[in-house]
């Protein structure tokens, strides 16, 4: 059973508290939903418990069972898609799923990466650039990768950016698959999209 | 999905070959890096001319226009991560190691391409003279490695930073000083007349070997914490 665990997290810049205190505990079938005004440090919530920030002050640690587990054990748990992080322009979009896939340690023939395109409605534009995607396909393509490793822990921030409604209903779906089988964490200002989440953080900035 | 158990290498090899395709479709570094090269040789070529000078101005001539053009260019392979947004994706695949050495790959590559061009030239522009082929191309390597091994973990280091590229030549001058210090010796060895060049050149060769291993395991031990700091 795996489970995550953020005690105590503050983040500053500079002189600005972002995060101040925050705890949280998720295991396996738990979706949160981290709320708030713009500036309220959602999205750096999330980069903390994606490992990608350091925090200030406090831990996030991740256990398999009751055992800590290390950086590279929760690289390959843990997803994380944000409107900041950017695949490869000058690769097609076949190459860059081939390449996280390698480095996720996945062999990746040409019928699984066009299940996989298929999959978040990009079905056979897989030998497109990535620079010449639209900023919704990009979404769903950054969605593909993001799901090579059937993430544990899936972290969204503003999951549905970008996307046109068949976009937003392949993301539900993803969010339900993952609901079942693993953590959930959204960051979202959307009130259509606290549902979800079952449980609910606010932050107040 | 499949999985594969990909070692370490065939990681290394994904970052190296990832880098390669993304250089050749936009040329980013090779073009900087080996026009700079050029434009530097021929300004040398025109105020030296056919004079000839001392094996030690020579060799240091050379290696000031390798350091320099290999400044315009080794950096890119952080700061274009950092600059299209893709390192963070890049942080959340990959392991530190297989980053590290795919782009050790990829600068020492792109410096093998530098010095392919670069030394014909300079023969051909100055009146330097080769008397040991084996040894120049002994040092040039093992130039190549150490310049690598230690301009990659200084341009992980100053990708983050906001006036990235003369930070990246003021980092890296004191930590490639005696680097630099070895090659100049041990090429002037190269291009001198009437010695035993490869022992003559032993100490040199030493220095230029523990330099190399030196750097890039300190990079490999240093990298982690340089990369997700």
């Amino acid at each position: 059973m795996y489970r995550l665990d953020a005690q105590n997290v503050k983040k500053t810049f500079g002189p600005r508290i972002v995060l101040r205190d925050v705890s949280l505990s998720l295991g396996i079938g738990d979706s949160l939903a981290v709320t708030g005004p713009n500036g309220s440090g959602k999205t750096t919530l999330l980069r903390i418990l994606a490992g990608l920030t350091l925090p200030s002050r406090g831990t996030v640690d991740f256990f398999h069972e009751d055992r800590k587990l290390g950086r590279s054990e929760m690289r390959r748990l843990v997803s994380y898609i944000g409107p900041e992080l950017a695949l490869y322009d000058s690769l097609t979009a076949a190459e860059n799923l081939r390449f996280f896939a390698v480095l996720r340690g996945i062999t990746l023939d040409r019928g699984l990466i066009g299940k996989i395109m298929e999959m978040v409605g990009l079905g056979g534009r897989e030998d497109d650039f990535y620079h010449a995607y639209s900023s919704g396909m990009k979404q769903r393509l950054k969605y593909a990768v993001a799901l090579l490793n059937d993430p544990v822990f899936l972290l969204l921030d503003e999951p549905t950016a970008n996307l046109d409604k068949d976009g937003k209903i392949v993301v539900s779906g993803i969010i339900s698959r993952q609901k079942e089988r693993g953590v959930l964490i959204v960051a979202t200002n959307e009130k259509e999209e606290y549902g979800f989440a079952e449980k609910r953080y606010r932050l107040d900035g | 999905m499949p999985k594969n158990g990909t070692g370490l290498t065939g990681k290394s090899f994904a970052v190296l070959r990832k880098d390669l395709l993304c250089e050749f479709r936009t040329r980013y570094a090779v073009n900087a890096i080996v026009l700079f090269g050029i434009t530097t040789l021929t300004v040398v070529s025109f105020s030296v001319g056919q004079q000839s000078l001392a094996p030690e101005v020579y060799s240091a001539i050379f290696w000031i226009i390798i350091f320099f053009s290999a400044m315009s260019g080794l950096a890119h392979v952080f700061i274009r991560e950092e600059e299209t947004k893709t390192a963070m994706v890049l942080r959340l695949t990959a392991d530190p190691t297989p980053v590290y050495l795919g782009k050790l790959g990829y600068n020492v590559l792109l410096l093998a391409l530098l010095e392919a061009i670069i030394a014909p030239l300079f023969f051909i522009l100055t009146d330097a003279r080769l008397e040991s082929p084996a040894l120049f191309i002994v040092v040039l390597i093992l130039g190549m490695i150490g310049l690598a091994g230690a301009t990659t973990l200084i341009a992980a280091i100053i990708s983050k930073a906001g006036v990235k590229g003369a930070l990246f030549a003021v980092l890296s001058f004191p930590i490639l000083l005696p680097l630099l210090i070895g090659l100049i010796n041990a090429t002037s060895k190269a291009f001198a007349t009437g010695e035993v060049y490869f022992s003559a050149a032993s100490s040199e060769l030493q220095l230029l070997v523990s330099y190399g291993v030196i750097m890039i395991t300190a990079s490999l031990l240093l990298f982690e914490y340089v990369w997700e700091g």
